[in-house]
């Protein structure tokens, strides 16, 4: 069974988001979404400063198995992104919630969030599945 | 990520269409080291045991080991048996004269498309092992005991076996560890590309992994045991994922994706598996060879691609102008970068154009080879 930790909140898409504080939210993919992929490989992020609207394709996780689309779960200003899976993008395998992060949104709306499932309803919609 | 919900589905279609897939007896034991099983046709196989890539590493570095019993162990015995091979396949079992040389070949169709492909061991004129594919079994069976009609030769499965090949630069001394003193020294200093009958163990220093190692046939009943004993001098467990990547760096193909019964032996880089001499000699696929290699074909070879992105299997390229499809494609774990087999025209340049996610890429042209015995041969 894979970690879903109940602070954090999902997209149907497999993103999970964090609030940092001051309207910023980390992201990165859940660790179901990791186990289904394998082995990262590559990761393609998104530039620093870019706006992204909610459901925007904005980086690319590519495994052994499959590139998959990675998408914004809120709409805002792209304010950072997790440099470190440039050279190691098997942290997204070993710490999906944590050292494996993708990359941090300036919300333009925080409220936007209350929107995503929390971690009850993620678990159902990947029974669902 | 779109992408997961059709491949989560595509398991679980799988996992319907097929009520009852066939378990090797060593399903227990890929349960205990936490494999993630899969359905492979029709068989529930380990695809990874963790990290496929942290697997890879472990045989080109060490030692590593697969479950292979799911692949289909035949006897060919009878006062025919030669004859019969010299009909049956592309390659000539004539070339076989020592005790236990193991030859590759492919096993065509009339019209020179491949049914199977296949490893022979020769233990006389009329006693011969043949080890095929698990996916084509029950097709590899029906034509091989079609073909046999009028040979004095008996076809028999072996079902009552399971096999285990260990492969990587450590891989024969750990084995080693395990074996006994007669088996050792049956062994030592076995060429490769052989095989010996061992006590109740089958050795063979063959393998799909560019590695040194053994392919092991053991009695079913003794398996289980043997992989526990493997595991214990420090052979780690490896699942299909890992295998796909080393062959593939390899350079051997993969039935079914690099080649099928539509697809030319001169087109699949098997060219080298066909004995054209003696001309006397008739097999089963000769004459629409013959047209083929006068009319020309396409060609398999090898791409690089050094920058972002994995090559995948289905993805077309463009060689001049003309279109030609890649038949095989990974990330290599030992480089770090992307390489693929592409079926493409034989006038292929230095270059190919691949599309990838709707942009077309420039990647270099190599030999399908790309990893021997842990190091590039780029």
């Amino acid at each position: 069974m894979s970690n879903i930790p109940t602070d954090l909140r999902f997209a149907s898409t497999h993103e999970w988001v964090r609030p940092d504080g001051d309207g910023i939210f980390t992201v990165g993919i859940s660790d179901h979404a990791q186990e289904l992929l394998g082995d990262m490989v590559f990761v393609e992020l998104p530039d620093v400063g870019a706006g992204v609207g909610a459901g925007d394709d904005v980086a690319v996780a590519e495994s052994v198995k499959a590139a998959s689309d990675v998408y914004a779960p809120i709409t805002g200003e792209i304010v950072e992104v997790n440099e470190a899976l440039e050279h190691s993008p098997e942290l997204v395998n070993s710490d999906p919630y944590g050292e494996g992060w993708l990359f941090k949104i300036r919300a333009e709306d925080a409220e936007e969030v209350e929107s995503l499932f929390d971690a009850e309803g993620y678990e159902n919609s990947i029974d669902e599945e | 990520m779109r992408r997961l919900a059709a491949y989560t589905s595509a398991i679980f279609h799988l996992s319907v269409v097929i009520p009852m897939p066939n378990k090797t007896v060593l399903y227990a034991k890929h349960l205990e080291s936490s494999a993630k099983m899969v359905d492979f046709h029709g068989w529930e196989m380990p695809i990874n045991y963790g990290s496929q890539i942290e697997e890879h590493h472990a045989v080109r570095k060490d030692a590593g080991m697969f479950d292979v019993s799911h692949m289909t162990i035949v006897d060919v015995v009878g006062s025919q048996a030669k004859d019969y091979l010299r009909y049956l396949l592309a390659n000539d079992v004539e070339k076989l004269q020592d005790k236990g040389k193991a030859l590759y070949s492919g096993m065509l169709n009339e019209n020179g498309g491949v049914i199977d492909d296949l490893i022979v061991y020769y233990f006389d004129a009329s006693n011969y092992r043949l080890v095929v594919n698990s996916a084509t079994r029950e097709k590899d069976m029906n034509w091989l005991n079609a073909k046999a009609q009028g040979f004095d030769v008996r076809v028999v499965e072996r079902p009552e076996f399971s096999m285990i090949a260990v492969q990587g630069p450590n891989a024969k001394e750990k084995a080693h560890s395990v074996f006994s003193a007669a088996q050792i020294e049956a062994v030592t200093g076995m060429k490769v590309f052989y095989g010996v009958q061992a006590e109740d163990l089958f050795i063979a220093t063959t393998g799909y992994t560019g590695e040194a190692g053994y392919e092991i046939i053991v009695p079913s009943d003794e398996a289980s045991a043997l992989w526990q004993q493997l595991l214990d001098a420090g052979v780690t467990p490896c699942g299909l994922g890992a295998r796909d990547t080393l062959r593939l760096e390899a350079g051997m193909n993969l039935y079914g994706l690099d080649m099928d019964e539509t697809i030319s032996p001169l087109a699949a880089n098997m060219g080298w598996t066909i004995s054209w001499e003696p001309q006397s000699r008739n097999f089963v696929g000769r004459s629409a060879l013959e047209q083929q290699k006068a009319a020309g074909t396409e060609k398999l070879v090898g791409l690089v691609m050094t920058e972002k992105g994995v090559l995948r299997s289905g993805l077309k390229v463009m060689a001049d102008g003309v279109e030609g499809v890649i038949t095989s494609g990974t990330f290599s774990p030992t480089l770090g970068h992307s390489i693929a087999m592409a079926r493409v025209p034989a006038s292929v340049g230095a270059t190919v154009e691949v599309e990838m996610r709707k942009k077309w890429v420039t990647v270099n042209v190599v030999k399908p080879s790309f990893v021997r015995n842990g190091k590039s041969t780029l």
